[in-house]
Order: structure tokens, then C-alpha cells, then sequence
């Protein structure tokens, strides 16, 4: 072959060209996220729009925002003083003053480390339940429930032996939860009775009566078992119920004469705040986990009679508004019940919420068992499982476990709702604590400050929640694929 | 474990049921504690301060009784009762007195099923403008909108009185005093109206008392006072009288400063019937002796309460009015102690 | 091979209630019953024994007595002359106007928001994000508060609009002015009023409005009707009529001419002694509710409208761009249609949860069916018993009819599957 007429040949590679502008860096970025049609131009400015609106109308407001002042006109004359006459400003000192009340209540102060060192408990008898999927959250949520919750214990000047006792709980939990999480279910257990206990103390011999009499009930679940299960849970309750009934009160007031172990009480009308808030919230979900999932079964049952009673409960409860409920419970109840009987206004605001939750309850696990692959029952059914046998063993763990989702969320929506007992006279943190500030001339005329502190902590755990219900979503869903 | 604290709950409800209610006395004495239905936050009248601890008129009437009976004006339970759950609290015997400034009426009596034990406060209702509406008589209102709390009696009188008088209004239906304030304040209503000690109250809490007036016209009766479940009158008696002990000891001098002198030295036998010197009433209601003495030291007699918590002196500043004793004008009118 | 013996049924025993599969379940069900009954018998002996003790009836005769109070909000004539069943009625019309409100602009603004989370525009769609974690994170209460708060203390009085140098002054045109108390805008006025259709029980329905109402459905019905036509001349001839300018006028038309009859004119409003006069009031009370329904419940919505857009496989977008569709129209004939049906079933269940939220009208001194019956002719009266239990029915009945239509609506929207 001869010479080639190509005059010219590249023998080396060419370094590539970077990027047009638009394909790349900051540009790129702004191009695809912030313009990329017409419409979505649009949009942005419109954002833009909103946002320089909200920074406009609300910053100078926050930035003047005064901390230390006793009273309302006082914050004033701050914000004139140092902004200049007319300036607008924030009186968090409302805040800064009255966050206890806001927080507990009417508890009384010198005991607002035991209301601090339940609400620190209750992650630990969550753990097991909520954070099963995945030891990493368990430590993380562990470790830091229990620092800051000694840390605010002690800010709060809780005694020694409580402090004590709240560390050997802790660093007992710690090491279960990293060891055999499974046996932190024991405390999850007892919490509800230590917790009870804790926030409106007394004798420890109540709480102890009730453990006893479920005692009881085991004991004889147990000895009769062996003849016959369905009698022995007949006989199991009966047991429980007449030891309750007839012994109960004898028993713990000799054991109390005996070994007198209490702390001081607190009545419930001292309930007031986000303490109020959460023991409704909570004690109505965990009561009501149980009645859900009866109610669920029931619903799915194949028998006509209680498929019919489950429907009508749960529709009846799902199409009235909670506060109705409420109502009943602060206006009815007392009708329903034998002439004479009379208890505590929050115990009968937790029953209603707790009928209610169950009633949401159910349709959520309704959904988890309906979502189970019909498999599952076959196979119950295939190894010669009882009904029961086969919803404790197979059905029910893996149907709830895909309901916490959904449980979380009736929790979320149960936690907003508590603050309609306002308008039962019960001191919620959004309305009727704020009144009863505004009732003190300092802070006549006080409104938005209130409002975004509680707001905000409400936003603060519903949002944690959901986004904690929405990781286990798709945890959950990964498993199943 | 769930149905662990389901159960329990059941049970322990099932413990905290108390006894019947057809003997209040005992069933009080049982339980060592008086409980008491209050508003759930009137300044002056009963509201919880930055502690929880209530503070009031109506506090006082409870604590006077709870030392009678039970010998300890602190042993009281406060249960805070709105406008619609107050007669319900009451008769479900939630509460076992309803001192929450209820007034004194034809049907709550009768219908409802209630006894009224006296009158501890003589109101009206009222109106309040600010100043430079320029209004200075509820009939120069016509056409006003009007901020009235839903379910008191002074709703019933609002729309009566200006029917009545011919005049339009525009309700404005609001929930809570305090958000009647609110709304007064911004002007979104034009005047606000309720008793006229609500409203000495809510002007005492402005930042500008001054620039608010309240109009001359008196448009209702209303007596405010205790009240009891019907059926019980040994009940009914002991607060009553309590009502009457703090009245009469007003009108016999007998003040929570000067009680022990008397005791001791005072030869007026109405007064010594009164504290038990001689004579021993207590035990014609069920109680010891002292019991008046007691109450009247809980918090002092009528005027001590009165001035201590909306009379002149205080940022309330109400005066004395129909409030004062018979001799000087007023209504208050104790039942002799014989 | 050895025949198996027939099976025979066992004699009965006493013990094959418990033990046979066959009986066990109707044994359950007696149990349950008989302690279902046993728990209703309790109760209701309960409530008889407590009514006797308090020396109380249960009659609904209190509904029939003269109500005495004034209700601020009121879609029919009321005085305080009315009865109590009167009352719970206006009642429950407000109930009814705030929640069919709420529905309404809820659907638009969550589907509006739903859509828009999913922007390219990545600022907007955070924001939106923002938007819906905040109003679902806080209670409705709060928002009812704010927002009234917001109402009472932004907006002025009246009295702002008064004097020659007002502090406030009307907007469009001098036709409507906000205040802390109503939005006062124009009403409708007539100069030759044809009078009123009288339905009894003082409720009247203006003839004009009739009119109205008749012209545009006959309309809507006629451009059915022509566009039906139309189709068919299209399917015979492969030609379609033009026929927009007919389905216009048949629109309007009519009611163009009905208004130059009727000599129909806004009437402005216009500050009278404390108040606005002459035009139409619409109380603050009712926009904050409305709004706050809204706002709450759209978050909730628009989070279930992109739910469903997300769960329609990214496929059918894909075939949707592959057929050339450009994006509105994808989203609207493709998407959409397919994504309902994930949305419908939740969807019910937030106008359901709207409806029951709007029993918190009273912090927004709204006057609704809780507020009413539930309320001041509950206290006036002290029937709990009686109040309650109406009330409740009425919830009830709302509940199971607005999910039924629902329902039925569903029913009609789902795939049908082949």
C-alpha cells in the first residue's frame, strides 16, 4: 500500500470536552430541579414568592422575639425599647414561665421527675414492640431515652433512690434489648401497671392486687388446662374477676399494713398539659390494641351473629364524632353505669377513646389480615391448628406486624385528638391551659406564642412518628417481597 | 400483655366506685374530701393560678364548707366544670356542690333537678362597650354585633330583652370567656355582654380598663349561688348554712381575725349561738359544734371573701351593691341562726 | 380392596356443643349473644334506675318548646321564638353547608397539592411537602384557633371603614369589604321580583332562583342532547357538526335572559350603624371553619392523591409519552382515571372524617348541629340523655349515607376487570 492522501491523522485521543453549560454543575442542577417547563418555572416563582411572603411577614416578628420578661406589656415596652416604637415581636417569655404548666399540667413540681421518668420508661416497654425490626434503632432509641431522660430526672431534682432505680431499669433494658430483646415483652408488661402507679402514685399494693389476680387467673388457666381449655379460661377469669372483687381490697390493705410501700398520690384533676395529652393518647392505644384485634376477628369471622355485633360497634363508632364520645363519657356514662357508681372524669375520657381506637384499631387489622396471603391460612389449617392455635401462632404475629404501620398512624391521629377534651374541662395543652394563662393579667391577650410552642411540639412527635411508621413501611414491604 | 392493662383498668375502675350518693354528708366524710365543681378559670371567681392552686369567691364558699364538714378548708377537690357539663358533674354526683356562679333559676330548680342553697353573689347581666363606640345605653345598640357565651342564661335574656325592646342584634356565639375577650378586644364584636361581675373582671384584666365602659342597663336578675342535688336536704341544709354562717358573721362583726377573742369573751348570744358557745346547732345538721367557726376561719366572713378577692381593693374592683348587708342597703339577708 | 364403612353420625351429646366443630361455633354465638344482651339489659336498667333516682323521663317532647336563643348562622329564617327541633335542624344545615364546603375545596386543593408534590419544580414540590407534613402533624383544633385568631386580629373592624379617611377601604370596585366579623359582598337584587315559592315551615325558595336552576340544567341537558346528536351524525357520516356556538348559547342564553328579566343587579354593601347593610354578610366563623377544614383535610387528601399517582406503574406514564401525549394530557386521560381508584376508598373515608371534624365548629364560634342540639339546647334544657342520643343518630345517619353514596360512586369508577 502507498502513501495515504490523508493529510492529516490524530494519533493521540482528544481530552473529553467538559459538559455544555446547561448539562452541567450548579446550572444543571437549577435547569432540572427549578426550570425545566414553562409550568414548572411557574411554580418556582410562585415558591419563591411564598417563601420571601412568609420570611417578610413573620421574620422580624421571631428575630424580636423576647425571652425574659413576666408579663405581657413588660415584652412590649422590650420590644419598643430595643426595636423602636410599633416594632413587632414574639413573647416567648410566656413560654419561658409557664412551659411547666404546659407540659405537666397542675402535677405538682416536686414530682414532675416521676411523670419525666414514666414517659423515659415507655420507650423501654415500646421497644420490643415498635423497634423489633432492627437492633441499630433499638440502642440508638434506648441510649438516648435513657440519657436524657436520667439527665432531665436529675435536672429535676429526683431522689436518689428513684435515680437509682431509673438506672438499674435502663441499663437492665440496654442489656436485654442487645442480648434477648425478646424478654423486654416482660416489662412491656408491667409497664402499664408501673406507670399507672408512677404518675398518680399511692400504694404500691393496688397495682401489685392486679398483677396478682392476672397471677391467678394464669395459675388456674394452667391446673385446669389440662382437662379442658375452654373451661379453664372461664375458670381463669372467674378467678381473677372474684379475686378482684372480693379479695383484692382486703389483701392489699393488709400487705400495706404490713409492709407500707407508697408514694405520694396525685389526683388526677393535677393532670393537665402534654402529660395529660400523652397518658389519654397512650393508655387508650394500648387498651384498645387488644379490643382491635378481638373486633377484627370477630369482624372476619365466619360466624354470622358476631360478625354482625363487631360491624354494628365498629360503624357505630366510626360515624360519630369523637367529641360525642367525649360527651358521653362526661355527661352519659354516670346513666350506664349502677346507680351511684362514680369515677374519675379522665379514667371515663380514657374508656370512650379507647372504645373509640378500637374501632380504627380493627379496620387496621382487619387490612393486616386481609393483606396476609391466603396461604398462611391453608397452612395453619394444614397442620390441624385450632382457630386459636392458628391465629397466635401464624396469623396474628405476621398481620400485625403489618399493621404497625397503621397502628402508628391511628396513634398519630388518636395523640391530636386528645385535645378535644377541652371541651370536657379537662386541661389540654392547646386551649384550656392557654386560657388558664391568659387568665393572669400578665398574659391577657397572649395567643400566638402559645399556640406555635404547642404546636410545635405536637408537630415535633406526630411528625416523628409518622416518619418512623413510614421507615417500617418500607422495611416491612422488603421483607415481604 | 395487652390485655393485661385492659383488664386492670376495668378493675381498677371498678375499685375507684365509689358509694351511693344518697347521704352526701357521709359519703364526704368517707372520703375525707369535698368535691367541689367550679368554673374552669373566671378570675376573681375561681381560676387555677401558675401552681394549680385555685383561687376565688366561689374557692372560698368550697373551702369554708369542706372546713365545716371536715374540719380543713384544704381538703377540697376542684373540678372544673364548663358551661355544659357543670348540672350533669352535679347530678351524676360527680361533685357533691356546684359553686361555679350559676344562677338561680325557675327551671334549673325544678326541671333539672337541682337545690339552690342561697345566694352567694346578687349579679345582673350587662354590657360592655368600648368607650369610644361612643354608646351609652344598651338601646342605642341596635344593629350591634353581640359577643354571648353559648349555654348561660344570659343568652336566653340577650335574646328576650331585645326582643322586647324592639332591637336587632348580631350573636356572636362564643365558647369560653377567654375567647370572648378575645374577640371583644379585636372588635369583632361591638359590645360583649354577661354578668356584670364577669365583665368587672374581664375589664380589670385589659391593658387599658379605662378606654371600656360598662352600660348602665341591668337587663336580667341574677342570683348566683350554690347548688346541691335535689333530695338531699340534709346536704342542702349544711351548705346553706355555711352560706349563712359566712353572712351572718359578716353582720355580727365576727371576722377570721377576731373569732378566738369572741369565742372567748363575747357575751352577744346570737354570736355565741352562731359559734357554738352555747348553743350547739352543728348537731341539728349532723355536725360538732365549731363547725361555723371553722368555716368562717377557712377564709374569713362574707365581706373578708368578698374583699378579698373581687372587692374594691382588688384589680376587680366591684363594689359592694346588692351584695351588701340588709342594714346597709343591700340584700344579703342570713336567716337567724336559732 | 376393603369398602370403608359409611360414615354415621355420632349420637348427640351434650358435650359436642363444646367439642364438635359443627355445633361449637352455634354454641359461641348463643354466649355471645346472651352476653351481649346481658351487657344491653344492664345498661339500660342502669340508665332506668339512674333517670328514676334523678326523677327525669325520657321524651323528646323538649324538641317542640320554644328555643330561646339566637343563632348567629341561620340558611333559614329562625328567631329565638323557634323551637329546639328548629334550632337542631338550622343546626344541621350548617353542619351540612361547611362539610359539603369543606369537601369540596379539600378534593380540590388535595388533588391540586397531590399533583404538585410530584412538580419538577423541586422548590415547589418541598414546599408542598412542607405544607402537608405541617397541617397533618398538628391538631385540627389548633388550626381552627389560628386561623380564627388570625381572622379576629388581622382583619378590622367595621368601624375602620368608617369616616372620610378611613383606615380600611373596600376592595373590587367598592364592592366587597373584609372584616374581623364577615366579609360583607354584594348581594343580588331584583327589579322585578317574581316572588317566593312558600315549601312550609317559613322555608321559601325565590321563583327567580327556580328559573334559574331549571335554565341551566335544561341547558346542560340540551348541549347533552346535541352533542349526542352530534356524535351520531359523526359515527353515520364521518363528519362531525361544529357545534360549540349552539352548546354556548344553549348555555347562557337562557340565562342571559332570565337575568335582563328579572332586572337581576348586585347591590353593594354599604356601612350601616355598627354593621354592614344591604349587601350579604359571610360570617368569618363559617370562612375559618371552611378553611380550616380544608387546609387540614387537603393535606391529608393531596397525600393520598400522590399515593395513588405513584402507585400506577411508571410504565403507563412511559407508554402514555411513548404514544405522544404530552404531559397535562397524560396526567389527565391516563393517570388519573387509573389512579382513582386507589384514591376513592381513602377518599371516602376523609370527607367522613371532615364531616365528624366539623363537630369542633363551636371553637370557631360556628353554630352547627354540635353546637346546637348538642350544645345550648342541651344546657337550656339539661336532656343529655336525649340530646346525645339524637345527636349521635344524626351523625350516624350522615356517616352511613354519605358512605354509601360514596360507595355507589366507587362502584362505578372501579376497573371493571375481565
Amino acid at each position: 500500500m502507498g502513501k495515504t492522501s490523508a493529510a492529516f491523522v490524530r494519533e493521540t485521543m482528544l481530552p473529553p470536552e467538559p459538559p455544555p453549560m446547561r448539562e452541567r454543575g450548579v446550572v444543571k442542577w437549577l435547569h432540572e430541579n427549578l426550570f425545566p417547563t414553562p409550568v414548572s418555572t411557574v411554580l418556582t416563582v410562585l415558591g419563591v414568592l411564598i417563601i420571601w411572603f412568609l420570611v417578610d411577614h413573620f421574620y422580624a416578628w421571631f428575630a424580636h422575639s423576647v425571652w425574659n420578661a413576666s408579663s405581657l406589656p413588660e415584652c412590649r415596652e422590650i420590644i419598643a425599647a430595643t426595636w423602636g416604637e410599633g416594632a413587632s415581636g414574639a413573647c416567648f417569655a410566656v413560654i419561658r414561665e409557664r412551659w411547666n404548666q404546659y407540659v405537666f399540667g397542675f402535677y405538682p413540681p416536686d414530682l414532675y421527675w416521676r411523670a419525666t421518668m414514666t414517659f423515659g420508661m415507655l420507650f423501654v416497654a415500646l421497644a420490643p414492640i415498635l423497634f423489633s425490626e432492627s437492633r441499630e434503632i433499638r440502642r440508638i432509641v434506648l441510649v438516648v431515652a435513657s440519657v436524657l431522660t436520667l439527665l432531665s430526672m436529675m435536672e429535676l431534682n429526683a431522689p436518689g433512690v428513684w435515680m437509682g432505680f431509673a438506672v438499674l431499669v435502663f441499663l437492665g433494658a440496654l442489656t436485654l434489648a442487645e442480648r434477648r430483646a425478646g424478654w423486654l415483652l416482660i416489662f412491656s408488661a408491667l409497664y402499664p401497671l408501673l406507670g399507672v402507679w408512677l404518675l398518680w402514685g399511692g400504694s404500691v399494693w393496688g397495682p401489685a392486687m392486679v398483677l396478682a389476680g392476672f397471677g391467678l387467673g394464669w395459675l388456674a388457666f394452667v391446673l385446669v388446662g389440662r382437662i379442658s381449655p375452654v373451661l379453664a379460661a372461664a375458670v381463669a377469669i372467674l378467678a381473677a374477676l372474684l379475686f378482684w372483687t372480693l379479695l383484692a381490697r382486703e389483701v392489699a390493705q393488709f400487705a400495706g399494713w404490713l409492709l407500707p410501700l407508697s408514694i405520694r398520690a396525685v389526683a388526677s384533676d393535677q393532670f393537665g398539659g402534654f402529660l395529660l395529652s400523652i397518658t389519654i393518647g397512650v393508655a387508650g392505644i394500648a387498651l384498645s390494641l387488644p379490643l382491635g384485634i378481638v373486633l377484627a376477628l370477630a369482624r372476619r369471622s365466619d360466624m354470622f351473629l358476631v360478625t354482625s355485633l363487631a360491624v354494628i360497634f365498629i360503624e357505630f363508632i366510626r360515624g360519630v364524632p369523637l367529641i360525642t364520645l367525649l360527651f358521653v363519657a362526661s355527661l352519659l356514662l354516670n346513666y350506664f353505669l349502677p346507680p351511684g357508681t362514680n369515677f374519675d372524669i379522665i379514667l371515663r375520657v380514657i374508656i370512650m377513646v379507647t372504645l373509640f381506637a378500637a374501632a380504627y384499631m380493627a379496620e387496621v387489622i382487619r387490612g393486616g389480615l386481609a393483606a396476609l396471603p391466603r396461604g398462611q391460612y391453608e397452612a395453619a389449617d394444614s397442620l390441624g391448628l385450632d382457630y386459636w392455635k392458628a391465629q397466635r401462632l401464624i396469623i396474628l404475629p405476621q398481620a400485625l406486624k403489618i399493621s404497625i404501620p397503621g397502628i402508628v398512624s391511628t396513634f398519630i391521629g388518636m395523640f391530636k385528638d386528645t385535645t378535644l377534651v377541652t371541651f370536657v374541662g379537662l386541661y389540654e395543652p392547646l386551649k384550656s391551659i392557654s386560657d388558664a394563662v391568659r387568665n393572669n393579667i400578665a398574659w391577657k391577650g397572649i395567643y400566638w406564642e402559645p399556640f406555635i410552642f404547642s404546636g410545635a411540639i405536637f408537630f415535633i412527635i406526630c411528625f416523628s412518628m409518622s416518619r418512623y411508621s413510614m421507615y417500617l413501611e418500607r422495611r416491612l414491604q422488603r421483607d415481604h417481597r | 400483655m395487652k390485655k393485661t392493662a385492659f383488664l386492670g383498668t376495668i378493675a381498677v375502675a371498678g375499685m375507684a366506685a365509689g358509694m351511693g350518693f344518697a347521704d352526701t354528708l357521709s359519703d364526704v366524710k368517707a372520703r375525707g374530701v369535698l368535691n367541689c365543681g367550679v368554673n374552669t378559670g373566671l378570675v376573681g371567681f375561681a381560676a387555677p393560678d401558675a401552681n394549680g392552686n385555685w383561687a376565688g369567691f366561689d374557692i372560698d364558699l368550697c373551702k369554708a364548707i369542706a372546713a365545716a364538714v371536715l374540719g380543713d378548708p384544704s381538703k377540697v377537690k376542684y373540678v372544673p366544670t364548663t358551661g355544659q357539663t357543670r348540672f350533669t358533674a352535679l347530678s351524676s354526683g360527680e361533685v357533691d356542690v356546684l359553686a361555679r356562679n350559676s344562677t338561680w333559676t325557675f327551671s334549673r330548680d325544678t326541671d333539672l333537678k337541682l337545690d339552690f342553697a342561697g345566694v352567694n353573689y346578687y349579679d345582673g347581666q350587662g354590657f360592655m362597650v368600648p368607650k369610644d363606640l361612643g354608646v351609652t345605653s344598651v338601646k342605642e345598640l341596635s344593629g350591634a354585633t353581640i359577643c354571648i357565651q353559648t349555654g348561660t342564661t344570659t343568652e336566653l335574656n340577650l335574646a328576650d330583652y331585645f326582643k322586647a325592646n324592639g332591637l336587632e342584634y348580631q350573636p356572636v356565639n362564643i365558647d369560653s370567656n377567654a375567647e370572648g375577650e378575645q374577640q371583644y378586644m379585636a372588635g369583632a364584636c361591638d359590645a360583649y355582654t354577661t354578668d356584670i361581675s364577669g365583665l368587672a373582671a374581664t375589664r380589670a384584666a385589659f391593658a387599658d380598663p379605662e378606654n371600656h365602659v360598662i352600660l348602665p342597663e341591668v337587663i336580667s336578675k341574677e342570683p348566683l349561688g350554690p347548688a346541691v342535688r335535689h333530695g338531699d336536704n340534709n346536704w342542702g341544709d349544711i351548705v346553706r348554712w355555711t352560706l349563712n354562717a359566712l353572712i351572718a358573721a359578716e353582720e355580727y362583726g365576727v371576722t377570721s381575725k377576731n373569732i378566738e377573742e369572741l369565742v372567748k369573751s363575747s357575751n352577744n348570744p346570737e354570736i355565741q349561738r352562731l359559734l357554738g358557745v352555747t348553743d350547739n346547732l352543728g348537731a341539728m345538721i349532723g355536725l360538732d359544734k365549731d363547725w361555723a367557726k371553722r368555716a368562717i376561719q377557712a377564709s374569713g366572713n362574707y365581706g373578708e371573701i368578698f374583699a378579698a378577692n373581687i372587692g374594691e381593693q382588688t384589680p376587680i374592683g366591684l363594689a359592694r351593691g346588692l351584695n351588701a348587708q340588709w342594714k346597709e342597703g343591700g340584700l344579703l339577708y342570713a336567716q337567724p341562726f336559732r | 380392596m376393603t369398602e370403608a364403612p359409611l360414615p354415621v353420625d355420632p349420637p348427640f351429646r351434650i358435650s359436642m356443643l363444646v367439642y364438635d366443630r359443627r355445633y361449637r361455633s352455634m354454641t359461641f354465638q348463643v354466649i355471645v349473644f346472651i352476653l351481649v344482651m346481658a351487657l344491653c339489659w344492664w345498661l339500660i336498667s342502669n340508665t332506668i334506675q339512674n333517670l328514676a333516682a334523678l326523677g327525669k323521663d325520657f321524651n323528646f317532647g323538649f324538641l317542640f318548646q320554644r328555643a330561646g336563643y339566637d343563632i348567629s348562622q341561620r340558611p333559614i329564617p329562625y328567631t329565638s321564638d323557634d323551637t329546639h327541633l328548629r334550632a337542631t335542624f338550622v343546626g344541621l344545615l350548617n353542619t351540612l353547608i361547611v362539610s359539603v364546603l369543606g369537601c369540596v375545596a379539600a378534593t380540590i386543593l388535595g388533588v391540586a397539592i397531590g399533583v404538585a408534590r410530584l412538580s419538577k419544580s423541586w422548590l415547589f414540590a418541598r414546599l408542598m411537602t412542607v405544607y402537608v407534613e405541617i397541617f397533618r402533624n398538628i391538631p385540627l383544633l389548633l388550626w381552627i384557633l389560628i386561623i380564627y385568631a388570625i381572622f379576629t386580629e388581622v382583619m378590622p373592624p367595621p368601624s375602620a371603614y368608617r369616616g372620610d379617611d378611613p383606615a380600611w377601604s373596600m376592595i373590587l370596585f367598592d364592592n366587597v369589604a373584609l372584616t374581623n366579623r364577615y366579609t360583607a359582598i354584594p348581594s343580588l337584587g331584583m327589579t322585578n321580583d317574581p316572588g317566593s315559592l312558600d315549601l312550609g315551615a317559613r322555608i321559601t325558595v325565590n321563583w327567580a332562583t327556580i328559573a334559574f336552576l331549571v335554565a341551566i340544567i335544561g341547558g346542560w341537558f340540551l348541549r347533552d342532547m346535541i352533542l349526542k346528536r352530534a356524535q351520531a351524525i359523526q359515527d353515520r357520516t364521518g363528519h362531525r357538526p361544529t357545534t360549540w356556538w349552539i352548546n354556548l348559547s344553549v348555555m347562557t342564553v337562557p340565562s342571559l335572559l332570565l337575568i335582563w328579566y328579572f332586572g337581576l343587579h348586585l347591590m353593594s354593601p354599604e356601612l350601616k350603624g355598627f354593621n354592614f347593610g344591604g349587601g350579604l354578610n359571610v360570617h368569618n366563623s363559617l370562612v375559618v371553619l371552611w378553611l380550616a377544614l380544608t387546609l387540614y383535610t387537603g393535606a391529608f387528601i393531596a397525600e393520598i392523591v400522590r399515593g395513588g399517582i405513584l402507585a400506577i406503574s411508571h410504565g403507563q406514564s412511559e407508554a402514555a409519552f411513548a404514544l405522544g401525549l404530552p404531559p397535562n394530557r397524560t396526567m389527565n386521560l391516563v393517570i388519573l382515571p387509573q389512579a382513582l381508584r386507589v384514591i376513592i376508598p381513602p377518599l371516602i373515608s376523609q370527607y367522613l372524617n371532615l364531616m365528624k371534624n366539623s363537630s369542633l365548629a363551636i371553637a370557631a364560634s360556628y353554630m352547627d348541629l354540635r353546637a346546637t342540639l348538642g350544645g345550648t339546647t342541651l344546657n337550656q334544657t339539661g336532656r343529655e340523655l336525649e340530646s346525645m342520643v339524637l345527636m349521635m343518630l344524626i351523625y350516624l345517619a350522615l356517616s352511613l349515607v354519605i358512605s354509601a353514596g360514596m360507595n355507589m360512586f366507587n362502584r362505578r369508577v372501579r376497573l371493571k376487570e375481565r
